[in-house]
């Protein structure tokens, strides 16, 4: 099976202001894989997959050196359309956040937002979308009623499907499952498992074992930096570094 | 020792309802006063006469409507300018030196006088401008006035909007621009709305910056266009019980006129908080 | 929770060494009450055979609920998994002292006793699993690849153990039963090398973390 590299970094430094949040960070992300990034608190993972949508670009004051791809495109290059980007590399955020809109609102606002004007098109993405996030027979009846009347675990479905609804090449996650209870949790592992077939998914996560349960690769950060990355299995079984060995184990962090 | 713990904490919660409660009695002394000595003074053609007989007998009828015309006046000056001053310094402003000096200005503008901004009105917008005593001008002076409220009640509004719907928005790829019209300002609508109909509310009972502005002594027809003079509600009071020719013929109409104003007042504030509970409602659930 | 982790996985630890201390001491002892012609003690090592398999039933379930609970990675999974596995070697070994025991207690009561000198044989299996034990409490390679070296000499030792008794076998056809009692013992201790190497092989594989067996 040949394996594309859909996006990577190479030599990726991020400063807030004079502090260097990342140092050299190179990392490939193959097509339709699952690559989790993990490491303790303030490590820098956020930083970094946040620099992958160009999020970070909202705080003042950042600095960013090296390369970062998506396919064969330096998504820094001046040239770059933000938002062509972020359509192209969707993200789904920590705590669910549905606007107070209703449900089909929600997720036709990406299409109306890049100018989807068809009320028959936007209709059919909408289903499409729920069905792709595995909450379409929950929500079918009641495609008018208010975002926030959902529960947790399907409101952050809900945020799943509106960032599919503009047809992402890449979807990045952080920590999409830490604010919900362990079913809401398995719900969207399965859903995480399933997309990967279609997508490629960085998923930024606490949880050691949703890291194993659910990637193909995981990445290692410590205090800015990469310290292994490597196929899941491996690293959880045989781990290169004793940083990593001490880190997994829950001997530090 | 613990039994007198809990015995401080009584003696200073009873102090602190007895100062809410002060509030609610001193509120209540003032309309129990306005009304017992008004409502006599009350009645359909108070409502829908104008005066008569040098003011001592007749309506306040070209008083209501002069009152609403400075008010509509207002909302469309102070209105579009203040919520979009707002977007603007909470939405694109940076926190350089020129925003600063902004927002200075705004704080400041709230701390002016209503009768300096009466005399600023005068100057500028009748002579200056040439617009003479009108609803224009007297509408200008009460938006400028109220311009400061408006902008706060519509910032907090706007920092009220969670920034994980921003980002939400942002993150599919709209521009800031879509992220303000289509989730931010929606959002906030309610508590912008609030905001701008409780600051209305105030420039209803405004005396002294339409005092030479807008509201006249007396005119005997209805206003025609927004040049045009008109009588006022709270001018009318200040009329009655100051330059009139009849103080004490007049006093009954002076609480007739100013209990009118109140029940208007409160008519559009209690407004405001019903439409923001309807519209806080279908937000949230 | 790493700290309850950790304790649990020391525990194990002490269990696991303590049960091979406990094994090895039987092989020992059989071996002794061949070479002593003690018939008693080797009963004993029959009897109480049953010890053995209480303990390791004990260590399995120990290592299970580790693995239920705190989810284990990488040296801490390939510790578990070792020990779940060195576990079953060390029943094994025991068993086979057992046999081994019950053996010399079959032929005690043969009127023509046939002896075979398995001095050297046993001396080697005790040594192996001593080894393989010491592997595992210091963790040293080194140590485990050798195990797996000796137990070739092991293998050849039955082999001489096998022709001589095919010779025994032709001088001596009435006793044929005796010899071939004798000679089981032999099997015996070729597997309780074989077992030892396995033991050796679970060492090297937690501390390298490949699967060497069948190499």
């Amino acid at each position: 099976m040949q394996r594309h590299i859909k996006m990577h970094t190479k030599n990726l430094d991020f400063f807030y202001g004079d502090f260097q949040a990342l140092h050299e960070i190179s990392i490939d992300f193959i097509q339709h894989q699952v690559t989790a990034l993990i490491g303790p608190s303030g490590c820098g993972k956020s930083t970094y997959l946040r620099c992958l949508n160009r999020m970070n670009d909202l705080i003042s004051r950042i600095r960013i050196k090296g390369e970062a791809m998506l396919d064969t495109q330096d998504i820094y290059d001046p040239s770059v359309d933000v938002v062509t980007l972020r359509r192209r590399v969707g993200m789904v955020f920590q705590k669910p956040n549905p606007f107070p809109k209703s449900i089909f609102e929600n997720i036709a606002y990406g299409l109306k937002v890049n100018g989807v004007k068809d009320k028959a098109n936007i209709t059919a993405i909408v289903e499409k979308s729920l069905k792709q996030a595995a909450i379409w027979d929950e929500v079918r009846d009641r495609l008018n009623e208010s975002a926030l009347g959902l529960s947790g675990g399907q409101q952050q479905r809900l945020c799943i499907a509106r960032a599919l609804a503009v047809g992402p090449e890449v979807l990045l996650m952080d920590e999409p499952a830490s604010a919900l209870d362990p079913i809401a949790t398995q719900k969207i592992e399965e859903l995480i498992t399933e997309l990967s077939s279609k997508l490629t998914i960085i998923i930024v996560t606490h949880n050691m074992q949703q890291a194993a349960r659910v990637s193909d690769r995981t990445a290692f950060f410590y205090m800015g930096k990469l310290i292994e990355v490597n196929d899941t299995d491996t690293l959880f079984t045989k781990p290169k570094l004793k940083q990593t060995e001490d880190y997994i184990t829950g001997r530090f962090g | 020792m613990i039994k007198q713990r809990l015995i401080v904490q009584k003696i200073w919660f009873s102090l602190l309802k007895v100062a809410a409660w002060v509030n609610g009695l001193a509120l209540a002394v003032i309309v129990y006063f306005i009304l017992s000595r008004g409502w006599r003074a009350v009645s359909w053609g108070f409502l829908t006469q104008a005066p008569k007989d040098s003011m001592t007998a007749g309506g306040i009828l070209p008083c209501i409507v002069g009152t609403i015309a400075l008010c509509l006046m207002t909302i469309l000056v102070a209105l579009p300018i203040g919520v979009a001053s707002a977007i603007y310094l909470n939405e694109y402003a940076g926190h350089g030196k020129f925003i600063r000096f902004i927002r200075l200005g705004i704080n400041n503008l709230a701390g002016v006088p209503s009768i300096v901004f009466g005399l600023f009105g005068l100057a500028f917008f009748c002579i200056v401008l040439k617009m003479g005593v009108s609803i224009a001008s007297g509408g200008l002076t009460l938006g400028i006035m109220t311009l400061p409220v408006i902008i706060g009640a519509s910032e907090e509004a706007l920092k009220s909007v969670p920034n994980t719907y921003r980002e939400a928005s942002l993150a599919m790829g709209a521009t800031k621009w879509q992220t303000i019209r289509r989730v931010v300002l929606p959002t906030a609508f309610p508590g912008i709305i609030t905001g701008s109909i409780l600051g209305i509310s105030r420039a209803a009972g405004e005396t002294a910056p339409i005092m030479y502005t807008g509201a006249v002594f007396f005119t005997p027809d209805l206003p025609a266009s927004i040049l045009d003079e008109v009588m006022a509600l709270p001018y009318h009071i200040y009329v009655l019980a100051t330059a009139g020719t009849q103080i004490e013929a007049t006093r009954h109409l002076q609480y007739g006129t100013a209990l009118v104003l109140i029940v208007l007042i409160f008519g559009m504030n209690l407004s405001a908080i019903i439409m923001r509970s309807k519209m806080r409602k279908k937000l949230r659930i | 929770m790493a700290g309850h982790l950790q304790r649990e996985i020391e525990k194990i630890k002490k269990q696991i060494l303590s049960l091979g201390a406990m094994v090895e001491d039987r092989f020992q002892k059989a071996i002794y009450a061949i070479k002593t012609e003690d018939l008693q003690l080797a009963q004993k090592i029959i009897d109480t055979d049953v010890e053995v398999d209480e303990c390791e039933i004990e260590v399995e379930e120990e290592c299970l609920k580790i693995l239920a609970l705190y989810q284990p990675v990488a040296t801490d999974l390939r510790f578990l998994v070792a020990v779940i596995k060195i576990n079953n070697d060390l029943e094994r070994i025991a068993d086979y002292a057992a046999n081994i025991a019950q053996r010399y207690k079959t032929s005690f009561n043969d009127p023509n006793k046939f002896k075979y000198d398995y001095t050297s044989m046993a001396d080697q299996a005790a040594k192996m699993l001593m080894m393989s034990l010491d592997a595992l409490v210091r963790m040293d390679v080194d140590m485990a690849y050798d195990v797996r070296d000796m137990d070739r000499d092991v293998n050849i030792m039955r082999n001489d153990a096998y022709d001589s008794m095919k010779k025994d076998i032709q001088l001596h056809p009435q006793m044929v039963g005796e010899i071939i009692n004798m000679y089981l013992i032999s099997r015996h201790l070729e597997r309780i090398g074989d077992h030892t190497t396995n033991i050796a092989e679970e060492v090297i594989y937690l501390i390298e973390g490949e699967i060497i067996r069948h190499t």
